[in-house]
């Protein structure tokens, strides 16, 4: 795909995206700044709102207006949505279009046949994902300063929040069909970073799979973090109504759910961080 | 066999497969833990795991396996055709229609009876539909063959409903209305069920004499003093009661009511009254070891119910078929 690219700059952002997942210290940016920006994935949406100028972002895909997914909903209700699909973004003339590794996979080959510049992002991973794609936008965004402002802003209030208490009480994410995520995953850092230890890990779960219902009772977590709900009804979602869920969901009663602040690796995680630090203190003093 | 030893030797077969539904499960709990759990409360989260998990989809593994097993044995006597079954001819998927229609316009949400009712109103209009297709004698092409239409299209509404519903998780439960499962149901779906399978239960039971008389023709059950228009709609009501409050809360699990009777009716001497208790109690052992199955070769995975039985029903189905075609029926 790279290789076969006549276009010089695309190869030099690319290498630029493969050194900055390598974690290279120092990145050049390649060029002047792009005017069109139209960004195709959830995540590189809601970084390109944060760090691009007035004006040079032209559109978000449809999921950043949704609530349920998004943490920049308003926001990005100022810009027209896409669909992902090649036609509609060609016809937007972007000089940059930004999509995730595992967004629209066609439409993103197609715009790169038709000689239109692609950035990919791969999913946050963790917390120190964030800083890194944050740093990473500002380059290709041609926005290195703002970013830069951001990063230091996020490194200071992550570690204020930041705790290591001397007990850890056991938490458990449990969403629909009954997944669970463990410790190596962005929502498992957030967990870590408020001072939780996640029952994923005593079940045998690295990274994300299903637990069963009777094995999460049986391992009696301090704190179950339930993913928001969807409108509309599902069986997946029912689960989260069984009633033997009931006493472990009612040990702490405001716990806060997984909503659109864990989803992508934005500065909004330490707003998800914020509530469970809350929610732990909340178990403290319970106890 | 006796008749007496049948039914006592499947009721054993029925109350050990329970058991073994109970002990059986990813928790890991040893047998004395398990029944001081159950019968003693010891050990809270022991007491929720057997209590709140295990015992209520054992209940309702016997609870519909009894009624697809009671359906199919009636439909069959009734049509005089073994291969009426109700996941084959579109009963269940009828039902299942109903039921996500309850849900996806919220109406279950705002009344919990909507579920089984609807999906019950499904089932209802799907066996007289079926009925007035196939006709009272039921020829084994037309019952298929109106079965096939009502089961795709319902289906095909049924998909539509659920790709159309806000949930993102809902298209992928599709596969959850077509095949079936018992996985992490609570006894709220019990009770849900409970009252409407009993009364199928109760309709069915009583057609024991009818069905019996109507293997002599219909001209010498009507003489025989049964009323066979009473006997019909004691039918419909009876599957559609059974089948819909099933459907509501496991999904349509299917070849339960085909494989079970047609196991038994040798057994019984191919009386259709006496197949009806035996092929509740054969039906209830069927769907307790597929979920135990799946819990056994799957863990953790909700494999569907319909999985098995299809594996264990679909062979015996062309079987039929193929003793049908050469039987010149």
């Amino acid at each position: 795909m790279v290789g076969q690219s006549p276009f010089r700059r695309v190869r030099a952002v690319l290498r630029a995206v493969f050194c900055a997942v390598l974690g290279a210290a120092t990145v050049t940016a390649a060029g002047a700044a792009p005017e069109r920006v139209v960004s195709l994935n959830l995540c590189t949406d809601q970084l390109a709102m944060l760090l691009a100028a007035p004006g040079q972002l032209v559109s978000v895909s449809f999921l950043a207006q949704d609530p349920m997914n998004s943490a920049m909903a308003d926001a990005a209700r100022a810009f027209p949505a896409n669909r992902g699909q090649a036609e509609e973004v060609f016809l937007m003339k972007p000089d940059l279009v930004l999509a995730g590794t595992y967004t629209s996979r066609a439409a993103v080959s197609m715009l790169r046949r038709l000689g239109i510049e692609v950035v990919e992002f791969p999913p946050e991973r963790s917390l120190d994902d964030v800083r890194r794609h944050l740093r990473l936008m500002g380059q290709v965004l041609g926005q290195q300063a703002r970013a830069e402002a951001m990063i230091a802003d996020y490194d200071t209030r992550l570690a204020a929040l930041r705790a290591d208490p001397a007990h850890r009480p056991r938490a458990a994410l449990y969403s629909a069909n009954g997944y669970t995520t463990g410790g190596n995953t962005l929502s498992g850092e957030i967990l870590a970073a408020a001072g939780f230890d996640n029952i994923a890990a005593e079940a045998g779960v690295p990274a994300g799979g299903a637990l069963p219902l009777e094995v999460l009772v049986m391992l009696r977590p301090d704190l179950v973090i339930t993913g928001a709900r969807y409108p509309g009804a599902s069986r997946s979602e029912a689960l989260l109504d069984h009633p033997a869920l009931a006493p472990l969901l009612a040990a702490v009663p405001d716990a806060p759910a997984t909503n659109a602040d864990w989803v992508c690796g934005t500065p909004y995680v330490l707003r998800a961080i914020e509530g469970l630090v809350a929610a732990r203190k909340a178990l403290e003093d319970g106890r | 066999m006796r008749y007496g030893t049948l039914i006592a030797g499947l009721g054993a077969l029925v109350l050990v497969l329970f058991a073994a539904s109970l002990l059986i499960g990813p928790a890991a709990l040893g047998l004395g833990d398990s029944l001081g759990a159950l019968f003693a409360g010891r050990g809270e989260a022991a007491v929720l795991v057997m209590r709140e998990i295990r015992l209520p989809r054992a209940l309702l593994g016997v609870m519909l396996g009894a009624s697809l097993g009671l359906s199919g044995a009636a439909m069959q006597g009734y049509l005089r055709n073994p291969l009426a079954e109700p996941g084959l001819i579109g009963v269940s998927s009828s039902a299942a229609l109903g039921a996500v229609l309850a849900l996806q316009t919220g109406l279950a949400a705002s009344f919990a009876l909507a579920l089984p009712l609807m999906a019950l109103a499904g089932a209802v209009l799907s066996v007289l539909l079926l009925l007035l297709l196939a006709g009272p004698r039921g020829s084994s092409l037309t019952l298929i063959l109106a079965g096939i239409a009502l089961s795709a299209f319902a289906g095909a509404l049924t998909s539509l409903v659920l790709n159309l519903s806000p949930n993102p998780y809902a298209a992928a439960e599709i596969i959850f209305w077509m095949l079936g499962s018992l996985g992490d149901r609570s006894f709220t779906h019990v009770w849900l069920a409970l009252p409407f399978m009993a009364l199928g239960w109760v309709l069915l039971a009583t057609l024991g004499r009818g069905l019996d008389a109507l293997t002599l023709g219909e001209d010498a059950a009507a003489a025989l003093g049964i009323r066979l228009a009473r006997l019909r709609l004691v039918l419909i009501l009876g599957v559609a009661a059974c089948v819909g409050a099933g459907v509501a809360v496991a999904g349509a699990v299917g070849f339960v009511g085909l494989v079970v009777p047609h196991l038994l009716r040798p057994l019984v001497g191919a009386r259709p009254g006496r197949l009806l208790p035996a092929s509740a109690l054969g039906g209830a052992a069927m769907l307790l070891a597929a979920d135990i199955a799946v819990r056994v070769i799957a863990p953790g995975r909700d494999l569907k119910l319909g999985v098995l039985t299809a594996l264990v029903g679909a062979p015996l189905f062309l079987h039929l078929i193929y003793k049908t075609r050469r039987e010149g029926l």
